[in-house]
């Protein structure tokens, strides 16, 4: 749970935490290493990094100038903390990618991207799967006989496959705007099936209950029974849908953009920014821009920790 | 029983059907086609040649129809991309993935199996520390995993980082060949299976804490029975059965996860080949490569169902009826 909010917080703040903006390059810093923050020089200083200079170009092999240092300056040019970028001598936490881009600021910005679209697509594949389901469980009849078929039938297609037939039914570079939206449009698509089952499972045993005839019987339209009445019961049931869903979400956009299908290259997600790491020769030398790869892990790892979380054991892999 | 494999076989092929005719019609659907293979700046003549090579002037219902009648002779048309029949193409990719698939479930389910056991039936330092780890591993998706082993590999050198098999391994001889890829095989097997081992071990480990709080284990330890014997012979089997219920889904899984793990680590197969496929507009071999991967999972459910009946009479009972 910590863990989460610290993510949520961090791409909250990326454009003030980030040292440098995500889309300058640093064409003297293709590929340098993370700069490492230093307090002692001799004797104890404020904290400085020293500049780093190429060595070779063609090895990407960089050496620190020990001659050189650059004080890191606090609350400034609106960043919690930078160096000197404009003098050449940048803080990156995490290094540069072969364009020279601060890895760092990448890595925060993307978060906004990915999580973005990761929780709306969330948030659709719950409303649909919430409606389907409680609809097919409250009418009950043909309509949940059409509806179940449908919901079964989109549970074992290949999902992996599905999402590339459908995407590559789109041009195939398309401005991010256009890109955010339809990959969204493809995850509720096959988002929403795991979902509406179990929501179906719960409003169908529950329409039996008492209190719904009540409601009905004090002359509640159907849908206020099913909306103020019936799926309530299943909120815990969305939630826990919610929070396995999001990863699979996040992962899917990394999958996508990685192999060239999602967001263009300049855009900074954390799938684009993986691609990077598909050089082997590169991402040998350079295993910073697995950056991201870690990022995704620790979602995943936040979700899954607050899932198991003693409160509600035993909820995974309920589909 | 008969009645149940009947009903779902017939589900199966509904299920190819559907998914390799949308294949087909998106991939038609989506603006260009695979005359764009033929370079920035095609002859008329010979564009149009292509075209009418592939049906694609037809209209699409048509050129539809005409596929689905020759898919059901097992004919499913020619690729462009690869100038060779779709069938002759998929067939070495289908068993690369399953090769990949296979190695890895076995891996997956050998491992979650054993150490669910152990950590389900005992208490102390190995289960805690079991336990750990596969909540870790259950959060390592695939793609992040295959990244971080081809960097280790291409660090250290162990393995080999990424293909099925060394350059000029089609001279060799069959066992050196295998050997080949046996060496090939641990790192996106791994990749693969380190999640799916992970969700077994927590399945088999909550079903197997249930079963030994059970009245029958609690009378056979009462009557002497040994504690492994206990163990393996009376109360693991019992435990089997959620396991069972998601073999399905591991399998699912893993065809999706393949994927990614064939992208990163250029394992030949088809994965990687419906998305040179796709990328191409090559419209017979996206078809063919959606219809396969349908074809394993329905496999991989229908294999997932017979193995639940076979370890929960419940099951086999009410599906016989």
């Amino acid at each position: 749970m910590a863990l989460l909010a610290a993510v949520a917080l961090v791409t909250a703040g990326a454009s003030w935490l980030a040292p440098n903006p995500p889309e300058r390059r640093f064409p003297d810093l293709l590929n340098a290493p993370p700069t490492r923050v230093r307090v002692w020089d001799g004797g104890p200083r404020a904290p400085f990094i020293y500049r780093q200079r190429v060595v070779s170009r063609l090895e990407r092999r960089f050496e620190n100038v020990i001659t050189e240092r650059v004080s890191l300056r606090w609350l400034d040019d609106g960043a919690l903390v930078t160096a000197d970028p404009a003098g050449g001598a940048p803080l990156l936490m995490l290094g540069t990618d072969s364009y020279g881009r601060d890895i760092f600021a990448r890595l925060v910005h993307g978060a906004r991207l990915t999580l973005a679209l990761a929780l709306l697509a969330t948030l659709g594949a719950t409303l649909v799967g919430g409606l389907v389901g409680g609809v097919s469980g409250y009418a009950g009849g043909r309509v949940d006989l059409l509806l179940s078929r449908l919901t079964e039938f989109v549970l074992v297609l290949p999902a992996i496959y599905v999402v590339l037939a459908l995407r590559a039914a789109l041009p195939l570079a398309v401005p991010p705007r256009t890109v955010f939206l339809s990959l969204a449009g493809i995850f509720v698509l096959l988002g929403w099936p795991t979902v509406a089952r179990g929501v179906r499972a719960i409003v169908a045993s529950e329409r039996a209950r008492d209190y719904v005839s009540a409601a009905e019987a004090l002359g509640a339209r159907p849908t206020r029974v099913l909306l103020r009445h019936l799926l309530p019961a299943a909120r815990g049931h969305l939630l826990t849908q919610a929070t396995l869903l999001l990863p699979a979400f996040i992962l899917a956009e990394a999958t996508m953009s990685y192999i060239g299908l999602g967001f263009p290259e300049a855009t900074p997600t954390w799938g684009t920014m993986l691609q990077e790491a598909s050089n082997v020769a590169l991402l040998s030398e350079a295993p910073w821009t697995l950056a991201p790869a870690g990022a995704i892990f620790l979602v995943v790892l936040g979700v899954n920790l607050a899932i198991q979380s003693p409160t509600r054991p035993q909820v995974q892999l309920d589909r | 029983m008969r009645a149940f494999l009947v009903r779902r076989l017939a589900f199966a092929l509904v299920l190819v059907a559907c998914a390799s005719s949308a294949a087909f019609l998106l991939t038609r659907a989506a603006p260009g086609d695979l005359t764009t293979q033929l370079g920035a700046f095609p002859q008329p003549e010979e564009v149009a040649a292509t075209r009418a090579r592939f049906g694609l002037d037809r209209p699409v219902v048509e050129q539809w129809l005409a596929w689905g009648w020759r898919a059901l002779r097992f004919d499913l048309g020619e690729s462009f991309l690869y100038n060779r029949p779709v069938a002759r193409v998929l067939a070495p990719a289908a068993l690369n993935t399953a090769i990949l698939a296979v190695v890895a479930l076995f891996a997956a389910t050998t491992a979650g199996l054993a150490l669910g056991v152990v950590s389900g039936s005992r208490s102390g330092v190995a289960a805690a520390l079991i336990r750990v780890v596969s909540a870790v591993c259950v959060s390592l998706p695939p793609l992040v995993t295959s990244l971080v082993f081809v960097f280790l590999a291409a660090r250290t050198g162990w393995l080999p980082a990424g293909g099925m098999s060394s350059a000029g391994a089609g001279d060799l001889s069959w066992s050196a060949w295998l050997a080949d890829v046996a060496w090939h095989v641990p790192l996106p097997a791994l990749a693969l299976a380190l999640p799916i081992a992970a969700t077994f071990e927590r399945l088999q480990s909550q079903a197997m804490a249930q079963v030994v709080s059970e009245p029958f284990v609690q009378a056979a330890r009462a009557r002497g029975v040994p504690g492994a014997q206990l163990i393996w012979r009376h109360a693991w089997p019992v435990s089997l059965r959620p396991v069972c219920a998601v073999l399905g889904v591991a399998i699912g899984a893993l065809l999706s996860g393949s994927f990614v793990v064939e992208y990163v680590t250029t394992w030949p197969g088809l994965g990687r080949l419906m998305y040179e496929a796709l990328r191409a507009r090559d419209i017979y071999l996206v078809a063919g490569c959606a219809a396969m991967g349908s074809a394993f999972l329905a496999c991989g459910t229908l294999a997932g169902d017979l193995l639940l009946a076979a370890v929960d009479p419940r099951v086999r009972d009410e599906a016989g009826t």
